[in-house]
């Protein structure tokens, strides 16, 4: 299939950006969306023009790497993947594709489609971690009695990958969904209760100070998850933070 | 953590507009109820109407619910507008391309602007009957305000020329309203925490019958009151 595709092409953090237009011929509906870019970069190459910029790492959707804003949707048409998990099927012969990076001010653009998501790491260091005992007696996880529905809940919300499609399809850059699945994963376990009231305020007060927007409810971002992450996490969290910063200390 | 921290939060600001949104809802139930009465014609319809409009601006029960009222609808106006200028600033290049329908309702994006038509809206109809019933020149009918024939004159074509666009700006901001409420009643329950498979469904069913019947009842006074007097 033959496709004309448009790429978000910026230097440099302050400098100004625009779509650059490449036409590609002979692409497999076989290839990952990924693998096309490989391609586009490697003919970029060969022609002496510098290749475009994007962030990938396991190519399997389970590394929260790849971060492209596809036609219009985070991680493309698809629904429950990730970019490199899209294939080149997913289009039309003749279609053309929109490539832009994760836009929000939260994240700011490093070069072409790569951008700095290191904010997600600050809210993870303000309260996303447990306690756990060193005094080399540490008990075996499986030995505390978790209820089946609890460790379920808490599974599926661990599944978040962190990649920011969340926030790159909120239209207020809201962090929400993210801050939520991780709230929820740790508070609904036994071992995350110690920093639990702690926790939620914590990680929201980072979040605000990371600059995302706020949260409107229009539930995209659970739409577009490619781990199909529901945004009942983002209610528990409403209601964590509510009951934390009402009897914390 | 101290309070203080909690109310600047982008959480805090959710709540107020989750309490303020579900009060105005409450606030339309009692309001639709009122102008209900003007389908009741006749001398014993405008009796009762003025007697109900004497009783909502004289009894001190209704007055301190009415002062609840307008702090409501200046919180909601205040803090939709300060989350909406923060909401712009988390994004400040837009992008190319940008499907929106394809993962969200027109509504639920469109909260902000369908709030603006609803304040316009919301000016005008205070100028027009709440600033008149309460500081203008009214005329009396058996000792009380007269609400009924100013409200039934405004909606004539005979008595006021601008009846016909009257009722027409009044059914489009009926129509802005449930827009924003078909996102709003819901979305007002998510923020506050209160999310479970068990009522959810029942909470999203209320808020679209909601959305749908408040509106149009209020629509449809304006529409008949135009329709039977031309």
């Amino acid at each position: 299939m033959n496709i004309t595709l448009k790429v978000w092409r910026q230097k440099g953090p302050n400098s100004l950006g625009s779509m650059e237009t490449h036409q590609m011929t002979d692409v497999s509906g076989d290839m990952s969306f990924l693998e096309m870019m490989d391609v586009l970069n490697g003919n970029l190459i060969r022609a002496g023009k510098t290749p475009f910029a994007f962030d990938h790492d396991c190519r399997e959707g389970i590394c929260g790497s790849c971060s492209m804003f596809i036609n219009g949707e985070a991680h493309g048409p698809g629904r429950n993947v990730t970019t490199c998990q899209l294939h080149m099927r997913s289009f039309k012969d003749g279609e053309t594709i929109h490539v832009e990076p994760w836009r929000s001010s939260a994240f700011p653009i490093i070069k072409d489609l790569t951008v700095d998501r290191s904010a997600f790491d600050r809210v993870m260091q303000a309260g996303g971690y447990v306690s756990v005992n060193t005094s080399g007696e540490t008990q075996d996880a499986n030995a505390i009695p978790i209820p089946k529905h609890d460790a379920d809940e808490a599974f599926s919300s661990a599944t978040c990958i962190g990649c920011g499609a969340c926030v790159a399809t909120c239209k207020n850059s809201s962090a929400m969904l993210f801050v939520s699945a991780k709230v929820s994963q740790l508070s609904l376990l036994p071992q995350g209760k110690p920093e639990r009231k702690e926790r939620v305020i914590r990680m929201v007060d980072q979040m605000d100070l990371e600059g995302f927007g706020n949260c409107t409810n229009t539930g995209a971002c659970e739409v577009e998850c490619p781990k199909g992450i529901s945004i009942t996490n983002i209610a528990r969290m409403n209601r964590e933070f509510l009951s934390s910063s009402l009897t914390s200390k | 953590m101290s309070n203080t921290g909690m109310l600047k939060s982008s959480l805090a600001k959710k709540y107020f507009m989750a309490l303020t949104g579900l009060f105005l809802c409450l606030f339309l139930v009692g309001h639709l109820l009122g102008n209900l009465q003007l389908f009741v014609g006749g001398e014993e319809g405008r009796l009762a109407f003025n007697n109900y409009a004497k009783f909502m601006t004289s009894n001190p029960l209704i007055k301190v619910m009415s002062y609840i009222t307008y702090a409501s609808i200046l919180f909601h106006v205040i803090d939709g507008f300060v989350l909406t200028i923060q909401n712009k600033k988390a994004r400040p290049v837009k992008y190319v391309v940008e499907k929106g329908n394809r993962n969200s309702s027109w509504g639920s994006r469109n909260m902000a602007l369908l709030g603006t038509i609803l304040l316009v809206f919301i000016s005008t109809h205070m100028m027009n009957f709440w600033w008149k019933m309460h500081f203008g020149d009214m005329p009396i009918y058996k000792g009380v305000k007269d609400l009924h024939t100013i409200t039934t004159n405004f909606f004539n074509p005979n008595e006021n020329v601008m009846a016909g666009g009257a009722m027409a700006l009044y059914v489009f901001a009926m129509i802005s309203m449930s827009i924003h409420l078909s996102h709003g009643f819901q979305s007002a329950f998510q923020s506050l925490g209160i999310s479970h498979p068990k009522y959810s469904p029942t909470i999203k069913m209320i808020g679209t019958a909601f959305s749908i019947l408040i509106p149009a009842a209020f629509a449809s006074i304006p529409v008949f009151l135009y329709i039977t007097q031309a």
